[in-house]
C-alpha cells in the first residue's frame, strides 16, 4: 500500500481512532468469541475426561465393597412370571406397568424370530400358536433396569432425581422428579417407563428398600428355578461372582458403553 | 410402487414384530413437544431476520426489523409453555434452575432461556422502542402513562446523545444476539440429537437442522405476518423488502433441505443395527409427512417456486400470493420437521422390532386444544405487543439519527 494514502487521515487526527460504536461492537464480538471458545474448552475437558474413565477404567474395579447387581441364567427361565408378579405386588407397580417383564423368543426353522410378552408374561407365556415342528428353538429372556454405572438416563436427568447409590443400584426420588420423561427417552433398554399414578418416571431400583436390609429383591425370592441371581459383585465369594466367573456372561447391548451390570448366560444373538 | 404406501399400516399385522410391555401406552412425549422445538424455532428465525438490519446492514429488509423483534418476544414469551403443560409435576419446574443436574442436557434450559430473553430480547426490544415509549407517554391517558413509564424504567431522555446511545446498546446486542438465538435453538437439536439409544434422533447433524430449519421458519412467519398485518394496517408492501426477503427465505431453505436430505441419506447408507425399524419408518409410518409434507411441500416446492420468482416476470400483486403460500407451506413442512423429529423418533420400539403408537387426544393436558391454545397465545401477545409498540415506524434507525450517532 502506498504510505502517502494515510497520511491525510492521520493528519486529520480524527478517522485514526476507534468510535465508540466501533469499539463497543469489536468488544461484543471479542466477548461473544472468548465465551463460545472458553465453552468449548470446558465441554471438550469435560467430554475427553468421560471418555478416559470409560475406556481406562478396568472392568473389576468397584467404587465401594457393596456393589449389588443380577445376573440370569436364560436357559434355567421357565417363564412361569412368578417374579413379574412378585415385582409388582412388592413395589405396588401399576396395571400394566412392568419393572421386570418375560419375552418369549421362538426362532423358527426358516429363520423369522417371534417375540412376545404377554402382561410382560405375568400370567406365564403365550398360546403356542406355532406348531412345534415349525420352531428350531425357544427361549425365555427375563428383563429389568440393567442397573448402568455410566447410565445415560441418569446423566440426562435435569435434576438429580434418579442416580446411582453408593451400593450401585440406580433408583429414582419420586418426590423430586419434575416428570419431564427425559429419562426415559434416553434409557436404549426401555426399562423405564411413565408412572401415570405418581406422575413422574419409575423403574426397577432391585428392590432398595429390600436390599438395603439384607433381604432379596421379589423377583429373586419368588423365582422357583433359581434363574435370577442376586449378590454383591464387589465380594469374591458372594453367589453372583461364582456365577460370573463360572459361566460366560453378557450384558445387553455391550456397544453402548452404559456399564450394565445385569449379566446374562446364554444371550444369543436373537435377543433384542 | 411400494407395498407399504398403499396401506402402511399392514406392517402392524406382520407377525415377527414386538414392542416392549411398556410401550403397551403410546409414546411419552406427544404433540406439545413437537410445538416446543417449532416455537424456539420462530423466535430463533425472526431474531435472525432481525439481525441482518443491525449486524450486517441488509437494509432492504429494515421494514419488518421491529415486527421481527417483537415476533420473536412474542413467541419466546410462550415458548416454556409446551414444556410447562407437558410435566407430570409442573409445581417442581423451577428446581431444573435451583438445582441443575450439570450431566444433563435438558438442565442448561433454563439458563438459555432465561439468557436471551432477559439478557437478549427484552434488552434489545427496550432500547428499539424507548424512544415510542416516552412519545407515547406524553399521548396516553393516565393508566397507559404509567404503564409506558414502568416500560421504559423511567428514563424519558429522548435527546440526540440518549438516542445515539440506545442504536450502539442495540447494535452490541444484536452482535451477542446472534450466538444466542444459534445457541437457544441449536441446544433444542443436541437435546434430541444426544440421545444415543434413539437412532431416529442420535445424529451431530441434528442441532444444525434445527437451526437451519429455525432460520428457515422465522423468516417464513415473519414474511406471512408482514404481509397479513399491511394488509389489515392497509400500508402498501415494499416489493424491494419482500423480494429480499424471498431470496433470503429461498437460500436458507436451500441449505436447510441439502442437510435434512444428507441426513436421511446418511441415516440410510450407515445402515447400523437399527436400519430395518428405519425404513420401515420413513417407508410406513412417517412416508407422507417426512417425503410429502417435510420434504416436498415445505421444501422442494418453496424452493424451486422462489427461485422460479427470481427470473420470471410477474405482477407485484402475483408475487406477493406467491410469496404468502410459499411462506405457509414453509411454515407447514416446518411444523412436519419437528413432527417427524419428536413423534418419528419415538414410534420406533426401543427393541428395534415393533412400533409404538401414538394417540392424539382432543381434551386433556397434552391434547389438541391445548396444542392449539398455547400455538394461538403468541398471536394474542404479539396483536398486543403490536398495540402499545407499534412496529410500522421504522424507529430511530440510523437514518433518523443525527450525524453524531453515524
Amino acid at each position: 500500500m502506498n504510505p502517502e494514502e494515510n497520511t491525510p487521515l492521520t493528519d486529520s487526527g480524527e478517522d485514526n481512532t476507534m468510535t465508540r460504536s466501533e469499539f463497543l461492537a469489536a468488544t461484543g464480538k471479542s466477548v461473544a468469541l472468548i465465551g463460545i471458545g472458553a465453552a468449548g474448552y470446558a465441554s471438550w475437558n469435560s467430554l475427553t475426561s468421560r471418555l478416559a474413565k470409560r475406556e481406562m477404567t478396568p472392568i473389576k474395579q468397584y467404587p465401594n465393597t457393596t456393589w449389588y447387581s443380577m445376573a440370569i441364567d436364560i436357559q434355567a427361565c421357565i417363564g412361569c412370571g412368578k417374579c413379574v408378579e412378585a415385582c409388582c405386588a412388592e413395589n405396588d407397580v401399576p396395571q400394566d406397568d412392568f419393572r421386570t417383564w418375560i419375552e418369549r423368543y421362538r426362532i423358527k426353522k426358516d429363520g423369522t424370530v417371534l417375540i412376545d410378552s404377554p402382561n410382560g408374561g405375568k400370567d406365564g407365556p403365550g398360546p403356542d400358536d406355532v406348531p412345534e415342528d415349525q420352531i428350531e428353538k425357544s427361549f425365555f429372556m427375563p428383563k429389568l433396569c440393567n442397573q448402568c454405572d455410566d447410565s445415560p438416563c441418569t446423566r440426562a436427568c435435569p435434576v438429580g432425581a434418579t442416580f446411582l447409590t453408593p451400593e450401585g443400584a440406580v433408583i429414582v426420588d419420586y418426590d423430586y422428579c419434575i416428570g419431564c420423561g427425559y429419562c426415559i427417552q434416553a434409557c436404549p433398554y426401555g426399562s423405564r417407563f411413565w408412572n401415570a399414578k405418581k406422575q413422574t418416571a419409575d423403574k426397577c431400583t432391585l428392590c432398595y428398600h429390600r436390599i438395603t436390609k439384607g433381604k432379596l429383591p421379589a423377583c429373586v425370592e419368588v423365582c422357583p428355578v433359581k434363574a435370577r441371581i442376586f449378590g454383591n459383585l464387589a465380594d469374591e465369594k458372594s453367589e453372583i461372582s461364582k456365577f460370573c466367573r463360572e459361566n460366560a456372561v453378557v450384558t445387553l447391548r455391550p456397544h453402548l458403553k452404559t456399564g450394565a451390570k445385569v449379566m446374562y448366560k446364554g444371550l444369543t444373538k436373537d435377543v433384542v | 410402487m411400494n407395498p407399504l404406501l398403499m396401506n402402511p399400516m399392514s406392517l402392524l399385522a406382520q407377525s415377527n414384530l414386538y414392542a416392549l410391555p411398556n410401550e403397551q401406552h403410546g409414546i411419552t412425549w406427544g404433540i406439545l413437544i413437537v410445538l416446543y422445538p417449532y416455537l424456539t424455532g420462530l423466535v430463533a428465525g425472526a431474531f435472525i431476520l432481525a439481525s441482518l438490519v443491525r449486524v450486517f446492514n441488509t437494509e432492504a429488509v429494515r421494514p419488518v426489523y421491529r415486527l421481527a423483534l417483537l415476533t420473536a418476544l412474542a413467541f419466546l414469551i410462550c415458548a416454556p409453555m409446551p414444556l410447562l403443560c407437558h410435566l407430570g409435576h409442573p409445581e417442581r419446574a423451577l428446581q431444573i434452575m435451583m438445582t441443575p443436574h450439570t450431566t444433563s442436557a435438558m438442565a442448561i434450559f433454563g439458563f438459555v432461556y432465561a439468557w436471551y430473553l432477559m439478557a437478549v430480547l427484552l434488552l434489545e426490544v427496550y432500547f428499539d422502542f424507548r424512544k415510542d415509549m416516552v412519545l407515547a407517554c406524553e399521548k396516553s391517558g393516565p393508566i397507559m402513562r404509567l404503564v409506558y413509564t414502568v416500560l421504559t424504567l423511567g428514563v424519558k431522555d429522548i435527546s440526540p446523545k440518549a438516542l445515539a446511545f440506545d442504536d450502539k446498546a442495540e447494535r452490541f446486542l444484536s452482535v451477542i444476539g446472534i450466538p444466542s438465538a444459534v445457541l437457544l435453538h441449536g441446544y433444542v437439536g443436541f437435546i434430541f440429537g444426544s440421545l444415543a439409544g434413539n437412532p431416529w434422533w442420535s445424529s451431530v447433524l441434528m442441532p444444525v437442522i434445527f437451526l437451519l430449519s429455525a432460520i428457515v421458519s422465522g423468516i417464513a412467519m415473519v414474511f406471512l405476518l408482514h404481509m397479513i398485518t399491511s394488509w389489515f394496517k392497509k400500508i402498501p408492501l415494499d416489493m424491494i423488502c419482500m423480494n429480499a426477503i424471498g431470496r433470503i427465505l429461498m437460500f436458507a431453505l436451500i441449505f436447510d433441505l441439502t442437510l435434512e436430505t444428507l441426513d436421511i441419506v446418511h441415516r440410510m447408507y450407515e445402515a447400523g443395527e437399527w436400519v430395518d425399524i428405519l425404513r420401515l419408518l420413513s417407508s410406513g409410518y412417517l412416508y407422507y409427512t417426512i417425503f410429502g409434507v417435510q420434504l416436498f411441500l415445505g421444501g422442494i416446492v418453496p424452493v424451486i417456486t422462489l427461485a422460479v420468482m427470481q427470473a420470471a416476470k410477474m405482477s407485484n400483486v402475483v408475487k406477493i400470493r406467491y410469496y404468502f403460500v410459499m411462506a405457509i407451506l414453509v411454515q407447514v413442512g416446518v411444523f412436519a420437521m419437528r413432527w417427524n423429529v419428536v413423534i418419528g423418533g419415538q414410534l420406533s420400539s426401543k427393541s428395534f422390532r415393533g412400533m409404538n403408537h401414538f394417540n392424539l387426544e382432543l381434551f386433556g393436558r397434552e391434547g389438541f386444544l391445548m396444542f392449539a391454545t398455547i400455538l394461538s397465545l403468541p398471536f394474542i401477545i404479539l396483536f398486543v405487543l403490536t398495540k402499545m409498540l407499534p412496529p410500522w415506524k421504522s424507529g430511530h434507525g440510523p437514518e433518523e439519527l443525527p450525524a453524531t450517532a453515524a
